[in-house]
């Protein structure tokens, strides 16, 4: 199996650096960046198999970072997370264009087979 | 005990029952708006009543006045005629006959029988001498030899020359009177010619007149002794009480005299000139009222209809009007304290969203950092004490957990306050709920059920106004138990479109008296610990949901309330 490369997006660094550290053991290639906008500049120098955007983030907002991503890359599958009990089993809906929604804290195992759901339903051929 | 007792009581609460609480004002209220319009309509009745009454008094009085005045004017001239007419036919008498001549008692008997033949009413006839002596007399009675010098009327009749007397009962006890003339026989010689008349002269004076039973006429002296029967003052010689007038020329009129059988007369007084006679004439006013109230029946009916058809109309009008009110009132009431729960549960919600969010950051920055201790413990070749270390691992993840369930709740709570439409596991709501109240009841050792039927669908509704419907109903029954006793919940399905959740207690219970109010706004039997707020606003948030609420309860056994809810929600 390739490794799949992920790009996580998430203000909270002390958070996101971990994340990183942690999906490396579960065999991803993981890079992180703190803002939207270091976010799509990553995005144009390498190509990324998924992204993990918070919802709430400096400047550009989550959202905004997700719809851009949904314009430039249609192939590419955004997952959102979010530290606002707005999600899971409450009855909130994924913002438009997301492929799921989690919760913080965040189970790992959870988000690593969410990661490889969006992978494969977005891989060519499917 | 019966089983009219052990039924428990049920009801289910209207939109339209008003608060119990403000009583007193409304019925002020209430009878101020019969009073003011009722008197304002019927004082103005009544005075239109008053005048007519007055106006009708007065032309009445009018009439009686002068039906006395005629009475009095036409008897008191035949009266005095008459009295006159005797007294000069016995000076006539006197003239034509020379002293010698009347001093035979067969002269006197053949004058008197003349008298008798002409006017019927001369009882006897006497001669008194200047000594007072009666020296010749005919007539029934045994008077010759009289001496009247002593008496009063002598020496009025020797004084004036005329004499007329006061009514005295005489012979066979008929009532007579006395004429007399002075008739001078030289100088300071004089003698006197006395005749007896039988009052039936007076009488058929006054009985010619055809008065009825309201209108008496009668004779009477100055000291108040009837001369004549009277018909409403009594018989001849009786005292009367009313008090006489003094001497008037023409003739007076008094009115409201009293009269013996009751009620009042108006009476007319007038002196018949030269004698001791006051003819009296007086008329009842008792009829009057008769009269008006005959004559004005029909206005009195109207008056009354009037009064009773104001008086439902306003009265009817007045109620409506105060229902209204208290209606208004009540609902402003609840929309004010509803805007002011929906603030504070905002406020709150909002706090408690902010305390979440700002825990769950650091909560899920330990999280990862234990998890990543749990990933080299786990992939790496040597690690010192890696069984402790996944055990202390397991620890913080499972606190993290716990935590999380907590800021997860509280800001389910904090996003509620618009109507969200999801679907939602009953069971688990109500879980959720117990969740904040377990610690309550394990220190108060109250025994929690929940029993749910395994086909209980998922309803669609609001999960946060469901919640607080539910703390509510909990919370009350928290309140109603002691401690040790039982709260059970049980979910059921009604019908395809209806589920019920029932939260039953054995608490105190609610008197039945009070069972009707307890949805009521400021309705409370915590006294000062409620706002009484609490079941009237679950029971508006169970109605805007498109379901009803309904409690039953037995006082000592316990309460139950029921909240069904449409599994679909229709709009």
């Amino acid at each position: 199996m390739s490794e799949y490369r992920v790009l996580l997006v998430d203000d909270e660094e002390e958070l996101v650096s971990t994340l990183v550290e942690r999906l490396e053991y579960r065999g991803f290639s993981a890079s992180y960046c703190t803002n939207g906008q270091d976010a799509l500049k990553m995005l144009r120098e390498e190509s990324y198999n998924v992204v993990v955007v918070d919802l709430k983030l400096p400047g550009m907002s989550g959202v905004d970072l997700l719809q851009t991503i949904r314009t430039a890359y249609p192939h590419l599958p955004v997952l959102m997370v979010t530290g606002h009990g707005a999600g899971g089993n409450d009855g909130f809906q994924p913002p438009d264009g997301a492929f799921a929604f989690l919760v913080k804290p965040i189970n790992i195992d959870e988000l690593v087979a969410k990661m490889t759901e969006a992978i494969k339903a977005y891989e060519p051929g499917q | 005990m019966s089983e009219e007792n052990n039924k428990a009581i049920s009801t289910t609460i209207s939109m339209s029952d008003a608060p119990g609480s403000q009583l007193p004002r409304y019925t002020r209220l209430h009878r101020n708006l019969i009073w003011i319009p009722l008197l304002a309509a019927l004082i103005p009745l009544a005075i239109m009543a008053a005048i007519n009454y007055r106006q009708d008094a007065n032309a009445y009085r009018a009439e009686s006045h002068f039906v006395i005045s005629r009475i009095l004017s036409n008897t008191k001239r035949s009266l005095q005629f008459a009295i006159e007419e005797r007294r000069a036919v016995l000076s006539l008498v006197a003239r034509t006959n020379s002293r010698s001549e009347l001093s035979s008692e067969t002269r006197l008997m053949s004058i008197l029988r003349d008298l008798r033949e002409s006017f019927g009413d001369f009882v006897d006839l006497g001669l008194i001498a200047s000594d007072g002596n009666q020296a010749y007399y005919s007539g029934p009675y045994q008077l010759k030899g009289v001496n009247y010098s002593d008496q009063p009327w002598f020496h009025e009749v020797a004084l004036r020359g005329t004499y007329v007397s006061d009514v005295f009962m005489g012979y066979r006890h008929l009532p007579h009177f006395v004429v007399a003339v002075a008739i001078n026989s030289g100088e300071d010689d004089f003698y006197i010619l006395r005749a007896t008349i039988d009052t039936e002269l007076l009488m058929r004076q006054i009985y010619s007149l055809d008065l009825g039973a309201e209108t008496d006429a009668f004779v009477v002296n100055s000291r108040g002794i009837l001369q004549t029967a009277s018909a409403f003052y009594g018989e001849v010689l009786d005292t009367v009480d009313f008090t006489i007038p003094p001497h008037v020329r023409e003739r007076e009129i008094i009115d409201e005299q009293p009269q013996p059988t009751g009620g009042s007369v108006a009476m007319g007084f007038a002196y018949v000139e030269g004698t001791p006679f006051i003819l009296v004439a007086a008329t009842r006013l008792e009829p009057f009222f008769q009269h008006w109230f005959y004559q004005r029946s029909d206005v009195i009916w109207f008056l009354l209809l009037s009064a009773v058809g104001i008086l439902a109309v306003v009265w009817y009008r007045s109620r409506n009007i105060i229902a209204r009110l208290r209606e208004a009132d009540a609902q402003r009431a609840k929309i004010f304290h509803n805007v002011e729960y929906t603030n504070k549960m905002a406020t709150l919600g909002r706090l408690a969203a902010g305390v979440a969010h700002e825990i769950n950051n650091p909560l899920a920055i330990i999280n990862e950092k234990a998890g990543l201790l749990q990933d080299m413990a786990q992939h790496a070749e040597q690690f010192p004490q890696r069984e402790k270390i996944l055990k202390i691992v397991d620890a913080i993840t499972n606190s993290v957990d716990r935590c999380s369930r907590v800021t997860r709740r509280l800001l389910g709570f904090g996003r509620r306050m618009d109507a969200v439409r999801e679907r939602i596991d009953l069971r688990g709501l109500i879980n959720d709920v117990l969740e904040f109240q377990k610690t309550e009841a394990a220190h108060r050792s109250i025994k929690i059920d929940v029993e749910c039927e395994e086909t209980v669908p998922q309803i669609q509704s609001d999960r946060g106004q469901l919640q607080q419907v539910f703390l509510n109903l909990v919370g009350n029954s928290y309140g109603a138990v002691a401690d040790g006793g039982w709260i059970r919940i049980s979910i059921k399905q009604l019908s395809p479109s209806e589920v019920a959740v029932s939260v039953t207690d054995n608490g105190h219970g609610i008197p039945a008296s009070d069972l009707n109010h307890v949805f009521e706004p400021f309705f409370s039997t915590k006294g000062q610990a409620g706002t009484g707020l609490g079941l009237s606003i679950t029971r508006d948030i169970v109605e805007k949901l498109g379901g009803i609420i309904e409690v039953t309860s037995e006082v000592g056994k316990g309460t139950t309330f029921t909240v069904n809810l449409p599994i679909e929600k229709v709009d």
